[in-house]
């Protein structure tokens, strides 16, 4: 059946590229492996030509359906669910890129094509590593075209297609007026399409410019992290060692820098808009992408300790596998579901639950396969990588059940463990490493302990946030602890006490052994310094957390003493150890940044203070004396006392086109030394309001608002009436907040010229005034109006809204005498609700973000260079 | 031993020490109303609906703070609880489908510390808003269509 105005052909091109891809890189997988086996030369090369063709295909491909999937959205074609659900004809040009990698198929191919440009790269530079290297990017691949491949397979639908027709997704299979004699039973109307006038939109809260530069970045991040894990993976192939270290070490660095700004754009985001009042939550979501670059950075330090002392090898091979498989763990924990209630961030079950962990079972077991030796030691592997993958599926089919609890769960979290078993079983006894004992006063021994506790941190993080994995596992019901957070940095605060002592000296000290005097010399001054700085911002600076014990706290002020330590002595380190060489000094550039982090962290967290304690003195609060009051209403026009500053909600004004209510709130600091505006607003909606808030920026600390509560339209309702007073000039009148005393009336002369026009000749405009003592000590004049045109009587009330006031001019009398009618109403009354912070040295954070990944940058440029100054030898 | 292997020991047992007494004390469960209110005073979670034939208190002049609901079961209805929350409005508080409360059952109410909504506007991928939608947008359409 044909319906009209339905566009097919670009839908129909979109899937035929998804699936050229998933062919494509199977090709390249296939074609890389047999070039990377093949003994023979020119066999290889053969091999290898065919794959590169294969990769090339596959990432045309890859951004042909990417630019086709960008034409629907953009072009509006509702007839493709991905354009309904996602986008509106109303979004904006930036919003539309956002609106494609909301979806989670659209955020797939995001990370499909990173992978693509970064195998690209890798064919371009990797030369002999091309072929073993390029077959494990094509392997992930493979999968990645299948989470958006929607084919079925016996039965089995693999992947969801991006490119499905609206009609065929069973939205509009309930909505009768689409279908032929408004029954749902009957077929659609064949211009079922003219009905549907617009999308979904995208969700407001993700109508940020965040949400157009975030998601790239991250995912860029994620992908990047695949080509350690393929180098590592080569390396055990290949059975060379050590060598693959060279060329992985600056795309180690590269993934570290980018994934690491990707994750802390995240957090300026959070900061920015979300309003989570704050920027890091410890929310499984952040947690997930934090963890993989943990590790990540852990396997940086120990590559360089194998660069100059031959140590560390073995732990090297392990964090770059450990590294990727948590991005794909990440990947399992976001989009299966299973985090269900226990993060801000919603997700919804793809239904791809069983694709999504053979990805994850796949490249777990990649490395112990790949690591093998002989036939035999392959056979061993493989055999009990299916036979444990094959008991799984079997319990799981038949819900085998043991001790009354259902075996599959547990069987296929025991497959992933034993794929990781093998694999530090293979190199422990594969991989070489030097038996000799790293000395204590040896560069290499301190930096291990650096590396490793960094990863002990991630694993104890993600082991926390694994909780809803544990329940599912093991069915049980364990919900988060009381204070979340404060689970989290209890003990993440020693590890930045640990980590920051580590960064501080570790510099000083050279690699194999230094001599106790040396070390003295060099640092007796950045420790100096650093204790005077410590001392002087833990006095003077007041960093109070007293929200839990006391040890906390002492933790918390020797965390502070030691980043300070690490930005002093790394700063230092660039003049006293690296003579102010800047191409050099990348490390010490890094690590001082990555102090600036944890200082920033630290204070920001421990000195966040709330500005809107709800203390006007004007409404009694209700709640115990240990509950946060964390809101303050404010009427409109009113002055509130908040803290330092006097604060007025002046206005409200809509813009129509972006939907959005501004509020504008004036702060007045109380020493009269600063006036500013600021201006959150809200999309507000007849289901409640969403607010993204506005802050004001100082060197020191930023000032941070947001609104929590407006009015509801209809939930005040007006029940009071007008009362008529027959009032002469000067007469008095008491309200119940005070009295007003009527002034005088007279007609308003010089009217402009589109009044006097509706007025006509004989119109008249009477005004009069009424000034309002309120109780408070206000003195207000209000002046309501009442036109005469020809005929008509139009009265124009007045409202004075601080005292609920409505004010009515009804008649006029030739001795000056009126019939003022008074009301006195809670429904005119405006006013929000909104919650204030201050954060001190949020800056300190974000700079420190940007130092951190410039140093980073800076040394990866130096190891590009240097391997390409030795190749050319 | 190698000095590194002690460390390594160190290290590893702590942070598994670490972990176990965190799951064991720190941690709490996710309850039904029931249970929330045999165990006072215990900290838990509970997923629940909001009564909407109850009134929900929330005047923000009077205390911008405070705020009062009745929390239902999400399968059984007939369990009822009294919420007080007293950190302000919770957004999407009236379309949310499911409540996450964490906090505990005492003096006849349900102090709660912390809430998560679950809109079906969040859920972009949940069909069934999507439906309500299509049928509205395609509702209002019928009488232009008509003249």
């Amino acid at each position: 059946m044909d319906y009209i105005g339905e566009h097919r052909l670009p839908g129909q091109l979109g899937h035929f590229f998804i699936v050229l891809s998933l062919i494509a890189s199977l090709v390249a997988t296939v074609s890389y492996f047999l070039s990377a086996r093949s003994k023979d030369e020119i066999d290889a090369g053969y091999w290898k030509k065919l794959a590169r063709y294969a990769f090339i295909t596959e990432a045309v491909s890859v951004f042909a359906v990417f630019g086709i999937l960008f034409y629907i959205v953009h072009n509006h074609l509702f007839e493709y669910k991905y354009a309904w659900q996602h986008s509106s004809r109303s979004l904006e040009f930036k919003y539309i890129l956002a609106s494609l990698w909301e979806g989670q198929e659209g955020s797939f191919l995001l990370w499909s094509i990173w992978h693509c440009v970064l195998g690209l790269i890798l064919i371009k530079t990797s030369k002999k590593w091309e072929a073993p290297v390029m077959s494990v990017v094509s392997f992930v691949q493979v999968f990645l075209a299948t989470m958006i491949a929607g084919l079925y397979v016996f039965g089995e639908k693999i992947g969801t297609n991006p490119f499905i027709l609206l009609r065929d997704s069973g939205v509009l299979d309930n909505a009768p007026a689409l279908h032929a004699n408004m029954d749902v039973t009957q077929p659609l109307l064949p211009d079922y399409l003219s009905a549907i006038k617009d999308g979904n939109g995208l969700n407001k809260l993700l109508q940020n410019y965040w949400m157009v530069i975030h998601p790239p970045v991250l995912f860029m991040g994620f992908a990047s992290t695949i080509i350690p894990f393929a180098f590592t993976i080569a390396g055990l192939w290949k059975k060379q060692f050590g060598e693959w270290t060279k060329p992985a070490l600056p795309w180690a660095l590269f993934s570290a820098a980018v994934f690491g700004v990707g994750i802390m754009m995240g957090a300026k985001w959070a900061y920015e808009s979300l309003t989570f009042g704050g920027y890091w939550a410890w929310d499984p979501v952040e947690n997930a992408s934090l963890v993989p670059w943990m590790v990540m950075v852990a396997g940086i330090h120990t590559l360089l300790i194998y660069k100059h002392s031959g140590h560390s090898l073995r732990a090297t091979h392990l964090f770059f596998i450990i590294s990727f498989a948590l991005v794909l763990y990440s990947t399992f924990l976001t989009r299966s579901g299973i985090l269900g209630e226990t993060s801000v961030h919603a997700f919804t079950d793809l239904g791809m639950n069983v694709q999504l962990y053979l990805f994850l079972f796949a490249f777990l077991w990649l490395p112990a396969i790949a690591a093998s030796k002989k036939f035999n030691g392959l056979m061993i592997t493989l055999g009990t990588c299916i036979g444990l993958l094959v008991t799984t599926y079997v319990c799981d089919r038949t819900g085998f059940d043991l001790f009354n609890r259902p075996l599959a769960p547990i069987l296929a979290l025991i497959t992933l463990l034993t794929g990781i078993g093998f694999a530090v079983y293979h190199i422990q006894t594969q991989v070489p490493s030097i038996k000799k004992e790293e000395s204590g006063s040896s560069r290499e021994f301190w930096m291990f302990i650096g590396a490793l506790v960094f990863f002990l941190s991630a694993v104890v993080i993600i082991a926390q946030t694994s909780v809803p994995v544990y329940n599912e596992i093991f069915n049980m019901k364990k919900g988060a602890p009381e204070d979340s957070e404060y689970s989290y940095n209890r003990i993440q605060v020693f590890v930045a006490i640990i980590i920051g002592v580590l960064t501080a000296v570790t510099q000083y000290l050279k690699y194999k052994g230094t001599s106790t005097t040396y070390f003295l010399k060099k640092i007796w001054v950045p420790t100096l310094i650093a204790v005077v700085v410590a001392t002087l911002i833990l006095a003077f600076g007041k960093v109070n957390y007293e929200k839990k014990s006391v040890g906390f706290m002492a933790a918390i002020w020797v965390a502070v003493a030691s980043s300070v330590y690490a930005i002093i002595a790394n700063a230092a380190y660039i003049w006293l150890g690296l003579k102010g060489k800047l191409k050099l000094s990348g490390g010490s550039i890094a690590h001082l940044g990555f102090g600036m982090v944890l200082l920033g962290i630290l204070i920001t967290s421990s000195k966040k203070e709330v500005l809107s304690n709800n203390n006007s003195g004007i409404f009694v609060p209700l709640g115990g004396k240990e509950d946060p009051k964390e809101n303050l209403t404010m009427l409109e026009g009113v002055k509130m006392d908040m803290g330092r500053y006097y604060i007025t909600y002046l206005k409200d004004s809509f813009e129509a086109r972006t939907e959005k209510t501004f509020f504008n709130i004036h702060f007045e600091r109380k020493d009269g030394k600063e006036n500013f505006l600021l201006r959150p607003y809200s999309y507000i909606t007849e289901e409640g309001q969403q607010p993204n808030p506005d802050a004001r920026h100082y060197w020191d600390h930023d000032v941070f608002t947001y609104i929590t509560s407006t009015p509801k339209p209809d939930a005040i309702k007006d029940t009071a009436t007008f009362k008529t007073n027959l009032l002469k000039p000067g007469d008095s009148l008491f309200y119940s907040k005070g009295l007003m005393i009527f002034q005088d009336v007279d007609t308003v002369n010089g009217l402009p010229d589109h009044i006097a026009a509706i007025l006509g000749p004989e119109g008249k405009l009477y005004r009069a005034s009424v000034k309002v003592f309120s109780k408070t000590g206000s003195i207000f004049t209000i002046t309501p109006n009442l036109a005469l045109a020809k005929t008509d009587m139009i009265a124009v009330p007045d409202t004075l809204t601080q005292e609920g006031l409505i004010l009515q001019l009804r008649t006029v009398n030739p001795d000056k005498s009126v019939e003022l009618a008074v009301k006195e109403t809670d429904a005119v009354l405006k006013f929000v609700t909104l919650k204030a912070y201050k954060f001190p040295f949020i800056g300190l954070l974000w700079l420190g973000v940007i130092v951190t990944a410039l140093g980073i940058i800076i040394s990866m440029v130096r190891r590009i260079q240097l391997n390409r100054g030795k190749n050319k030898e | 031993m190698k000095k590194i292997h002690i460390v390594l020991l160190v290290l590893i047992s702590g942070a598994i020490a670490y972990l176990i007494s965190s799951f064991k004390f720190a941690s709490s469960t996710y309850d039904s109303i029931a249970e929330a209110k045999a165990n006072p005073g215990k900290f838990v979670h509970i997923a629940v609906r909001l009564d909407t034939l109850a009134p929900v208190v929330y005047d923000p002049i009077k205390d911008a703070n405070f705020l009062s609901f009745q929390a239902m079961g999400v399968d059984s209805a007939d369990q009822k609880m009294q919420v007080i929350y007293r950190k302000g409005e919770i957004p999407n508080l009236m379309i949310s489908e499911r409540l996450v409360l964490k906090g505990k059952y005492e003096n006849g109410h349900f102090e709660c510390k912390d809430v998560q909504t679950k809109c079906p506007s969040k859920y972009k991928d949940d069909m069934k808003a999507a439906e309500k939608n299509v049928q509205k947008t395609t509702e209002q359409s019928e009488p232009a269509k008509t003249l």
